[in-house]
Formats: C-alpha cells, structure tokens, sequence
C-alpha cells in the first residue's frame, strides 16, 4: 500500500481492531469492518478545451454487528473517535431493533481466506492532470481526424483512480488489498447531411495499468467508426429473424445470466433460473466462467466481501447450469456453501456479484457469424431495460444493421428485438472467437437464432 | 430548519479563506456546497424485517468556473486544510492563477418557499415504527390473495442539509427530507410466476404512510399487480395506436423530451432538440411543464443545489418548444433565463442542469372515450425504467402492467413490452389529451452522467396514433 497517496490507510488495522473491540464491549457476539479508500483524478475535454475536471478523495468505513442471530449495518465518512463511538453504539441499537434471522452470521473462521495472492491489480503510475488533458485531447481530436462528418462531440475523458481496501471481522481476520485503474473514452457525433440529425458513439479502454491502455488514437478512430457507421438509420418493418449481438451488446446477456444465478434472486423466487441447477438451460455451445483471480483483471480481488478466497467457477458448463452465485447467507439459505462472490458496498450487507464474468469463445469469426445469416440483424447498441429477472421476458430497443445474404445492408435505430430469456440462451447457434476482457464482462460475438423484431 | 455553518463545525472566515484560494482574475464563479446526509433503510423478505442499514455521509465540493471550464475537487473531511486543497485543485482550470478577489458573505438569505414543512424530522422515526409498517404490509399483501408467495418491502428515509456560499456573496441552505415505500410481490400459480412492484414517497414524514392508509392501498397494488401478470398473453409486436394512463406513464415526458431539454445538450448542441426553441414538437393539445415547487413531491426543493429558487418552466406550450432547463453556467453561456434546475446528487458530484417534477396539462377528453376511439392497440398503465439517446432523440420506456384494447375495450393483460420512439416526433402524435392529470406517487430516480436525483412525472391518459411496442407475438 506505501505506493497509494494515502494519508490514513496505515492507521486503518488500527481503528478497524478499535472499532471491533467496541462493539464487543457493546455486547455485540460477533462483527466486521470494512474500510475503503480512494483517490482520482479525472479530465473530461471538449472540442479541445478543457470542460471539466474533477478530483476526488474519499474514505469510508462501515460495520456490521451480530448480536446473535440479530443484525444492523451502517457507515460513515467521519473518522474521528466520538464520531466512530456513535456509530457503533447506534448500529448496535439497531441491530437489537430487528428480529431473529437464524441464517445470519458471520462465515466460519476456517473458511476466511489464508493467503492473500498478489493479482497484479496495482500500478504505480501516477498521471498529473497536464498529462490527462494531453491524451483525452489526442484522443478527441483522432476521432475528428478519423471523419470529416465528425462534426461535434460530447467530450472525452480520462482519469485515473487509486482504492485500497480493508476488511477485519471479530474472528481476529485482516486482510487488505489496493488497486488502481485507468480509462480513456471519447463520445463524437456525426451529422447526417441526409436528414439533418445525429449520431453519437462511444469507445473505451479501461485497464488496471496504465501502459495496457489503448492509444488515443486507436480509441478516437475506432469511435469515429462506430459513430459514421450509424449516419443514414432508419427503422425495418416487424418480422421474426435470426439477431447477432457484438460483443459490446451480447456482454448485456451474460449480465442478465449473472443477476438470474445470484443466490438472492434465487432464495427469493425472483429468477427465471429457479430450480434449474444442473439442468440445460441453453444451447450447448455456452460456457460461462466466472474468475476472481484473473491476473490484471478489472472485476478480480483476492479475497471477497466476507473475506472468503475468490477463485474460478464454471457457471455454466455446455449448456447445464453448473453453478449457483453465492455467498454464506444466501448459501445457507439454498443449502449451499458459499462460491466467493460475496460483494459489498461499504455499509451494506453483503450480496453477491461476479467477478471477471465471461462467455467463453467459440470457432467461428464474426464475419463467418455474419456470413452466416440470410437475412437478419446485427446489434450493436441496446437502450432501455425492459428484462424481467422473473419470467425472462426480453424486450429492449435497439440499434445495428440490417444484413441480407451475409452483407451489412443498413444502418438500423428505432426498434426492438424481443423473446424470452429462456429461449434465447437456447437459441445461441454460433458463438465467436472474438472474446476480449474491456471490463467485468466479456462476451465474443453471439448468434440468436431468431427474435422478434418490432419496427414499422 | 435552516441549516448554518456551525452544523459542519466550521467557521465562516475558514470557509471564505479556502475559497478564496479558488478565486483567480479569470474564474468566472465559485462555489462551495457542504453537505451532510444521514439514510436509513429498514427492508422486509420472507415476513421478516431484518436488514436495518444507517448511513452518514459528509463533507463539500467546491467548483470553479471560467467560460465553459469546470473545475471541480471535493472532499470528506471538512478541515480548513482539506477545503482549502479542494479550492486549490478546482481553479486548476483558469489560465492565469492570479488577481484575488476576496470573497465576503453580503447576502445570507433562506428559501423564499417551504415546501415541505414536516412535523417530524425524518431522523426521528423509531426503528420500531419502521419495522411495524412493514409486518403489516406482508400481511396486506398476502391476504389480498392466496397466489401472492413472497413479499418484499423497504422503507428508506433521508435527510440532507446543505448549505452553498458563492463568490457573489450568497450563503443559502435547505434541509431537504425525502423517503420512499417500495414493495415488490410475487405471484404463483403452477410454474407460472409473476412479480408486480408500487410503491410511493416524496418529501413526506411519516405519517404520509398512515393517512388513508395509504400503505396498506400500495400493498394491494403490487399484489394486484403480480396477479394481473399471472393472466399476461404475449404483448403485440410492431406499430400502433397506444393509450397511457394517467401518473406515473408520465415517464413518457421525461424520456421523450425532457433529458433533450437539458441546456448543456443543447448549448453543445448535442440534442436532437437543438435550435428548435420557437418550433412546433408536439400536437397544440400538448402543454408541459417542469415545476419544481410542488408541496411535498420527490422532485420539489425549495432551492437548488446551487442555491437558486426552484421555479416552474414552461418546456411546451401547445405545441410549441418554449425554453430549456437551465443551471448557472448553462444559462450564463446561453443567455437565458436560470431555472432553478442546477442538481447534483451529492458533494461528490458535479451541478448538472437537471429535471424536477415534469408534467402535461390536463387536456378536455373523457378517458373512457380515449379508449372507445381505439379500434386496436395498446393500453399501457404501469412502467420500469426508461432510456434515451438525446443525439438521435430515440427513447425507450418499458410497461410493466399493460392491456390489449379490442373494438374500443381494454380486454386481456400483456407481458411487459417495451415502446420505442423518436423525441422530436412522438408527441406530434397525441391526438387526445384527459382531464384526469396525475402526478406519479413518488418514486422516480433519474441518472444522468452516473448521478441519481430523485424525480417526479405526471401525465393525463393520452392517446399516441402510433408507437411501435415491442413484444413477441405478430400483430
């Protein structure tokens, strides 16, 4: 940690072991602490000018107590001794005001996680504001280069932030891990000299070291591509086809698959998943892998929200359902034990979330996808959230193109493509070869073999 | 009760002296808010109350301004010294660091309006109280029929005080309370299971919940809700006449037309309702307005965050594209008039122009006779979430409780579907406007930029000639 610009962190095993020690004075029968801190730097420019820039600098702890099978929660940003005392002395009355849950309660000692690995998640660099103005500039000015129907922009932004993370529980458990992360994105806008309107797009690099960040350039051109492209839209008439998601878009799948295994939507019957472990829930061409301890990766951590290790599961192995995504309470409650994915908000009770969560890649090349497919569309942005966790019903508006005998024929806006969730997993019939980590999710290109398209 | 500087521990001199480090010769403005916000949730699952979580969350952002730039630090810890690298970090912005002029308080005032008088504050609601409000509404729910198997519900208050102290001498604050009920139920039969979520708030104490037994009315809901879904067939799919309820389909409005009527997209002209002020952009039955002091709504303050008064902007009248809602620097770059809609989520974040409660006038129709003029289309009444693309103008906003309409009749429940369309065209669209204007019940959250404020809508029952509704099953 002595790399972070920390000014608090080596005091925090400190106050974490003072806090802990009065709540048990209090009376509580068991409690844990969580502490984070960060730093970050960010520059949003526009059209060349600086627009803004922010810098911020935050820390926060929040505590759970047990008193029994009884529980509260609760944070602050005020680190100084009267504030912590009220905190703690509040959450315990609290916790004496809710009712028994029987499965609360901490995770075993003898489950907390031994050895604390080294995931690479830190880099040194740090980025003075001169030099994030200098690359958010070349990167707006690469996709104005790109394009000469670039004409505007919403700005691009590049920042850099710095996190450390403490946990400690009354099992006499400590642990703690820093990491730090860098992104660069650009936003242009096109005008259509058709009809007068607009596009805007987007790209992105989002790494935890610096030197792995696309260029400037890369990221400006590869937006002022994905910007154009969408120049001359226009809606298609309803009718049932086969739909390509890019990966950008078939990650929004993988995301929904995350939420519908979480062992809180599950004990809650609030999964279009219920019941369905072990069974096939989608064609067999789909393998999902969630790993904690992806070397580099943006969603890994050594240990998780309960201090539990992370590690590598099989979600989904060709189709069946392997694996829940849990952690100890919504384990205990399916009868399970816990599979690392306990993740926190400071002050939160623990819920669950993946980690690095990716589909993995199948053979074919999105242009063999593409060639695939008579007629049919190819999406590459989705709005909207019209996905029911509970029954799967699909329904989101969409953008992409129109294909006819493997061509991109068009550019498509203003429709939607809907199915049930259900179905639709057991529809993927090709999946590409194009897997690549940009975030948490990762997703190659996917094939549906067929949805419903509302347009005119 | 209007907060001052000795709420935070700090001394006005302090104050002034680290804001004074960001005034330089070509800032154009400078602002401190200090905030402090206490939250506490009480949830319910499986009839139990047992997650009880209270925050506190303090500290204050301080911002420069020079033409279009922004600088921007904030902080947690509100010492003189950490206030003063805030201040030291946002007038980065300005090209030249010199030429102090030293900040005085000339103007200490409170809100012109008290919106939301409340008898109670927030933070003195019992735990106990919390907790009993929830048990009954498990059992409300339940009994409302024999199919609902799992009930969920929370409660969720917040009090925020803030104050802000500007470079023009202003030191202004507000308390500002706000609390939500939420409930979510779910419905069984066989293999089919449904879900069906109400719920209501503003800024409104407790007793709010109990009056008319208010409470127990949006348990009912969301269990009448998960019902109705256990009937659902598959939601049409392509394009054709729709009808919205009343209230909270008022979503419409925001997603349509009101995220594009934000002055930073179009200062940046980067919304695709640029330039078109003075323009026709909906039917001449079309009026709407963003108010933001309404007693007691989730979208209402008695100033904004940054210390103007909220006020109600006439956004389209008849027809007619009349103004754009505006924040400090927008409306001083654009040279229109401040709106009062300068919002930000928290000290950590930035002052956005932003929506408050937005709405359309009640027009003349009888609802039935809206529905009576649809031979076949979609009658949508309860909505999730929506989504826009301000550049292209298209939005979506997706149904979660909606109706097939036969031969003039609202006849059989369809799956939630969501409706697509383009901003600038759809309310052209509106051929009939009810007297039964609504406001929602209160528990709109806007994002924008990764920031959430909370919101309100409100709409009469209104017939769209032509959307395209996205379901499943070919019409």
């Amino acid at each position: 940690m002595s790399n972070l610009p920390s000014t608090h962190g080596d005091r925090f095993p400190e106050l974490a072991a003072t806090v802990l020690k009065r709540a048990k004075a209090l009376g509580a029968t068991e409690a844990d602490l969580l502490v984070a801190e960060g730093d970050s730097v960010s520059v949003q420019v526009r059209m060349s000018e600086v627009d803004r820039l922010s810098k911020a600098r935050e820390k926060v702890l929040g505590i759970r107590v047990f008193f029994g099978k009884r529980s509260a929660s609760s944070s602050t940003s005020d680190f100084s001794k009267a504030s912590l005392d009220r905190l703690v002395s509040d959450t315990c009355s609290l916790a004496r005001a809710v009712v028994e849950d029987e499965t609360s309660g901490l995770p075993a000692l003898e489950h907390m996680v031994v050895d604390i690995p080294d995931m690479d998640m830190k880099d040194d660099r740090q980025l003075t504001v001169d030099e994030e103005i200098d690359l958010a500039k070349r990167t707006e000015q690469s996709a104005f280069s790109a394009d000469a129907r670039i004409t505007n922009s919403e700005g691009a932004e590049c920042s850099a932030g710095y996190g450390s993370v403490l946990l400690a529980n009354s099992h006499g458990f400590v642990g703690s891990y820093a990491s730090s992360s860098y992104s660069l994105s650009v936003s242009p806008i096109a005008l259509d000299s058709q009809n007068g309107g607009m596009q805007r797009d987007y790209w992105y690099s989002v790494k935890r070291k610096f030197h792995e960040l696309d260029s400037p350039e890369k990221i400006g051109q590869e937006a002022a591509r994905r910007t154009v492209r969408r120049l001359g839209s226009r809606a298609i008439t309803t009718q049932e086809v086969p739909v390509v998601f890019d990966p950008e878009t078939a990650k929004g799948l993988l995301g929904h698959i995350s939420s519908a295994v979480s062992g809180y939507s599950l004990y809650k019957g609030a999964s279009f998943l219920l019941g369905q472990l072990g069974k096939s829930i989608a064609s067999d061409l789909v393998t999902v892998i969630d790993d904690g301890r992806l070397a580099g990766g943006l969603g890994s951590r050594p240990f998780d929200g309960e201090g539990l290790p992370t590690r590598k599961n099989l979600v989904v192995d060709k189709g069946v359902l392997s694996s829940y995504m849990l952690d100890t309470y919504s384990g205990r409650k399916l009868g399970m034990a816990s599979t690392g994915n306990a993740s926190r908000s400071v002050g939160e009770n623990p819920s669950v979330g993946a980690t690095n969560l990716f589909l993995s890649p199948g053979s074919y090349s999105p242009e063999e996808i593409l060639k695939s497919m008579k007629r049919g569309l190819f999406v590459t942005d989705l709005i909207g959230f019209g996905v029911n966790l509970v029954t799967g019903d699909y329904s989101r508006g969409a953008v992409g193109f129109w294909v006819e005998n493997g061509e991109l024929t068009h550019p498509v806006e203003e429709v939607t493509i809907a199915g049930n969730l259900q179905q639709i997993l057991k529809d993927i019939e090709m999946v590409g070869n194009d897997l690549e980590f940009r975030g948490r999710l990762a997703s190659p290109t996917v094939k549906i073999r067929k949805m419903m398209v509302a347009g005119h | 009760m209007v907060p001052s500087l000795s709420d935070f521990a700090l001394q006005e001199k302090d104050v002034l002296q680290a804001l004074n480090k960001a005034t330089a010769r070509d800032v154009d403005y400078v602002d401190m808010y200090v905030e402090s916000c206490v939250t506490d949730s009480v949830s319910m699952e499986e009839s139990l109350v047992k997650r009880a979580v209270k925050s506190i969350s303090q500290g204050a952002g301080v911002r420069a301004v020079a033409g279009e730039r922004t600088g921007f630090a904030y902080s947690d810890d509100l010492s003189v010294r950490d206030l003063e690298i805030a201040a030291d970090t946002a007038r980065y912005i300005a090209d030249s660091p010199q030429g102090n002029n030293p900040i005085a308080v000339t103007h200490r005032s409170q809100p012109s309006q008290n919106l939301y008088p409340l008898s109670q504050p927030l933070t003195d609601i019992t735990t106990e109280a919390r907790v009993d409000l929830l048990n009954k509404i498990d059992v409300e729910a339940r009994r409302y029929d024999p199919r609902i198997t799992k009930v969920m519900a929370s409660f969720n208050t917040e009090q925020k005080i803030f104050l802000v102290i500007n470079s023009q001498g202003q030191l202004v604050g507000d308390m500002q309370p706000l609390s939500r009920l939420q409930i979510t139920c779910i419905a069984e039969d066989g293999a089919n299971r449904q879900v069906g979520s109400f719920g209501g708030g503003g800024r409104v104490g407790f007793a709010y919940y109990l009056e008319q037994n208010r409470a127990m009315e949006f348990a009912r809901e969301a269990a009448r809700q998960a019902i109705v879904n256990l009937g659902a067939v598959e939601a049409p799919a392509g394009t054709m006449p729709v009808v919205l309820g009343g209230g909270w389909p008022g979503i419409l409005l925001h997603e349509a037309i009101g995220h594009g009527l934000e002055a930073d997209f179009n200062r940046r002209k980067t919304s695709a309702f640029s330039d078109l002020v003075g323009k026709s952009v909906a039917s001449e039955l079309c009026t709407i307005v963003d108010d933001g002091t309404l007693p007691f709504r989730r979208g209402s303050m008695n100033i904004d965050d940054e210390g103007t008064t909220t006020s109600r902007t006439m956004l389209i009248e008849k027809g007619i594209l009349r103004g754009y809602i505006t924040d400090r620097l927008n409306a001083r770059l654009m040279g229109i008039p401040l709106t009062g809609n300068g919002r930000r989520e928290d000290f950590r974040s930035i002052i956005l122009p932003r929506m408050t409660n937005t709405f359309m006038l009640a027009g003349e129709s009888d609802p039935q006779d809206i529905i009576r003029s649809v031979k076949n289309g979609l009658y949508a009444v309860s909505f999730g979430g929506g989504q826009v693309d301000i550049t292209s103008g298209k939005f979506v906003f997706s149904a979660s409780e909606a109706y097939l309409i036969e031969d003039g009749k609202v006849t059989r429940p369809v799956k939630g579907a969501t409706l697509i369309g383009n901003g600038p065209d759809v309310l052209k669209k509106v051929s009939m406007v009810g007297h039964d204007m609504k406001l929602d019940e209160g528990i709109g959250t806007c994002g924008k930029d990764g920031q959430s404020v909370p919101v309100g809508v409100g709409l009469p029952t209104i017939k769209i000639d032509e959307m395209i509704v996205g379901g499943t099953a070919m019409s």
